[in-house]
């Protein structure tokens, strides 16, 4: 770990909400994307010269095609119920990082430009001309929010700043002005499949390698099939369970329960990324191109259910979006969508979280554990924002909640929650969510982890946890990168389907069993 | 932006990766080290040729699994892990280790 230029905060035990501190996170911004990144996504590569209108006008478009964000735009009454609910202004304390005012950024514009009172008497009623330094703001505070919508869990409109964050950087990525992290991973995925960039030999080898791995360790010729066309699932799973640690025991994770279950199960190649940076930039273009690869991954192989690996925002696409998007489940209307929806089988929610697919094995008696083995770890679990409070799991409410706890519980004797309020619909993010997990963004990824860091150390202290299960690759890798700086261990992040994997028990081929299958080929 | 060795110039990103990958040679190397805090031992030239060569083959840096595999072929198993890899290169091996190998920075979840 490099030594910080900034000052970490102290762990204190509590939550506290601190003074205002304005301007305090104004000099982080991350770089911008280079023309030739934003033109693969269809923006100008640089400022065009009419910024102004091309900006208003865009505003206009989003207003009149997202009704809620006009109500959004409308409805606010600044009771400040928000004010001290995000993890970026607790660990910040710049009150441009409070959600009301990070939407201020964009109403007091919305009121010059959409409302009678902003045309005719601006200075009466807060409203804004648009300059170049007010976009300026955006890019910087717009990329400060990780979409993770705590606040509107608490805004008695139940206006959702995630969505106003989305409005904004397509705005800004419509005048030219984009992100680098998120527009280049954005173009991989566009041009290659995924966000690492990883062709597809290379993802053959790492699978070919990792299958080796599993024999080492295990005995037990556990496969990760790559665009095998027999398959009846689909994995779509983040790409970095294939490149990274700890996301690859998770990835070994599911290989051995779908193992277990006798399914037969591949990855493809075509749609080796879960993950859809559409969303963090607000662009339904890009998001749908995106999702495309899946339903089309999905049709040239044949497969009767799609199940979504660990990746937050990936399963709130898949689980919110992926119907109208592409057809998967119900909603889209065009052929082949239609034909899509005839050849996945209606037994099985289409798509299905493996935290999903993994549980109702466990139910049905399917799975063998030793929990034992995972005696040297005592486990607690994040709820990952995009599946806490932008989609469900199972088919009760709160479900998201519920499964992924039942999953580790089958699997570990030591587990806690952290406290209440951080959790469940309440969770706090990561603080490396939407399109913030760049280096150049560490600031505000280390403030941003405070209140979620607080909570952990409590358990921490008080229960002797040594393990942050997650069902998200960005949760992963930023905390991977985070907890150090408040002390901890990288090795403390983990995934559930890790926990999985460590307790799982297969059978292991007696070796003249497979001799003698050999020799009858 | 971009730093000179000997009269050669080298051409990086905003953050110090080389944009060039043909241009890269030892002295990049070793002035990309200095400017990560990473002190070159023959043990980090095992884990920068190695990528190099990987990248060659395959347009990609190496997940960490297969680069703590090949490191454990060559140095011994006790250092096939990412935890040695870690202690080699502070900020992350994939990141860190990359860039003072002229590949570009891995990007994604990571």
């Amino acid at each position: 770990m490099a030594a910080p230029t900034f000052e970490v905060p102290k762990l204190t035990g509590n939550i506290d909400i601190p003074a205002i501190r304005p301007g305090a996170t104004a000099h982080v911004k991350s770089f911008p994307a280079a023309a030739p990144i934003q033109e693969a996504l269809g923006f100008p590569g640089q400022l065009v010269e009419d910024w102004h209108d091309k900006a208003i006008a865009k505003m206009g478009d989003l207003l009149d095609r997202y009704r809620s964000l006009r109500v959004f735009m409308d409805a606010c009454v600044h009771c400040g119920a928000c004010t001290d609910k995000c993890h970026y202004f607790i660990g910040t304390a710049d009150p441009k990082n409070m959600p009301v005012a990070r939407q201020e950024l964009m109403r007091s514009v919305y009121r010059r430009h959409f409302t009678f009172a902003g045309k005719y008497f601006p200075s009466l009623v807060g409203a804004k001309d648009l300059t170049e330094e007010t976009l300026q703001d955006w890019y910087t505070y717009y990329y400060q929010c990780s979409q993770c919508r705590r606040c509107s869990v608490y805004c008695p409109y139940g206006i959702d700043t995630a969505e106003v964050t989305m409005a904004g950087r397509e705005i800004l990525d419509t005048v030219g002005i984009g992100q680098k992290y998120t527009n280049e991973i954005l173009s991989k995925l566009h041009r290659i499949g995924n966000n690492l960039g990883l062709p597809g030999p290379a993802l053959a080898d790492t699978l070919e390698g990792l299958e080796e791995d599993i024999l080492d360790a295990t005995g037990v010729p556990v496969k990760l099939p790559l665009d095998a066309e027999d398959a009846e699932i689909m994995l779509v799973t983040p790409s970095a369970d294939f490149f990274s640690e700890p996301h690859v025991e998770s990835l070994i994770g599911y290989a051995k329960v779908f193992h277990a279950a006798g399914v037969k199960w591949t990855l493809s190649t075509k749609a080796s990324e879960a993950g859809n940076f559409g969303m963090f930039i607000g662009s339904y273009e890009n998001m749908r191109r995106a999702a495309m690869r899946i339903r089309d991954a999905a049709l040239d192989l044949g497969v009767k259910r799609i199940v979504v690996g660990e990746c937050g925002h990936a399963w709130r696409v898949a689980y919110s979006f992926w119907n109208t998007l592409t057809g998967v489940g119900h909603g889209g209307t065009d052929p082949f969508s239609q034909q899509l929806q005839k050849q996945l089988d209606p037994n099985y929610p289409a798509p299905q979280h493996i935290c999903e697919y993994t549980y109702d094995l466990i139910q049905h008696g399917k799975l063998r554990f030793d929990k034992s083995l995972n005696d040297h770890r005592v486990v607690t679990f994040h709820d990952s924002c995009n599946v806490a409070r932008g989609s469900r799991m199972g088919n009760m409410p709160g479900g998201q909640f519920v499964i992924p706890r039942e999953v580790i519980k089958a699997v570990v004797n030591n587990f806690h929650d952290m406290a209440e309020e951080t959790i469940g619909e309440g969770t706090y993010c990561c603080g490396g969510g939407g399109g913030l997990l760049s280096d150049d963004l560490m600031e505000v990824r280390v403030k941003g982890a405070l209140p979620r860091m607080e909570a952990f150390n409590n358990v921490v202290q008080d229960k002797q946890v040594n393990f942050l299960a997650l069902i998200c690759a960005i949760c992963k890798a930023q905390f991977t990168k985070v907890i150090p700086y408040y002390g901890f261990d990288m090795s403390m992040v983990g995934g559930v389907h890790q926990l999985v994997s460590t307790a799982i028990l297969l059978d292991v081929p007696e070796e003249s069993a497979e001799e003698s299958e050999a020799s009858d080929d | 932006m971009g730093f000179e060795i000997n009269g050669k110039t080298y051409e990086t990103d905003e953050e110090g990766y080389l944009v060039n990958l043909a241009e890269w040679d030892e002295d990049a190397a070793k002035h990309l080290a200095i400017e990560e805090k990473v002190e070159m031992t023959p043990a980090h030239w095992e884990v920068i040729n190695f990528l190099r060569e990987y990248y060659n083959d395959y347009q990609i840096a190496p997940a960490v699994r297969v680069l703590t595999k090949a490191i454990g072929k060559k140095l011994g198993p006790e250092k096939g892990n990412s935890k040695y890899l870690y202690e080699l290169f502070p900020y992350g091996p994939a990141k860190q280790a990359c860039k003072i190998a002229g590949l570009p920075k891995p990007t994604g979840c990571i």
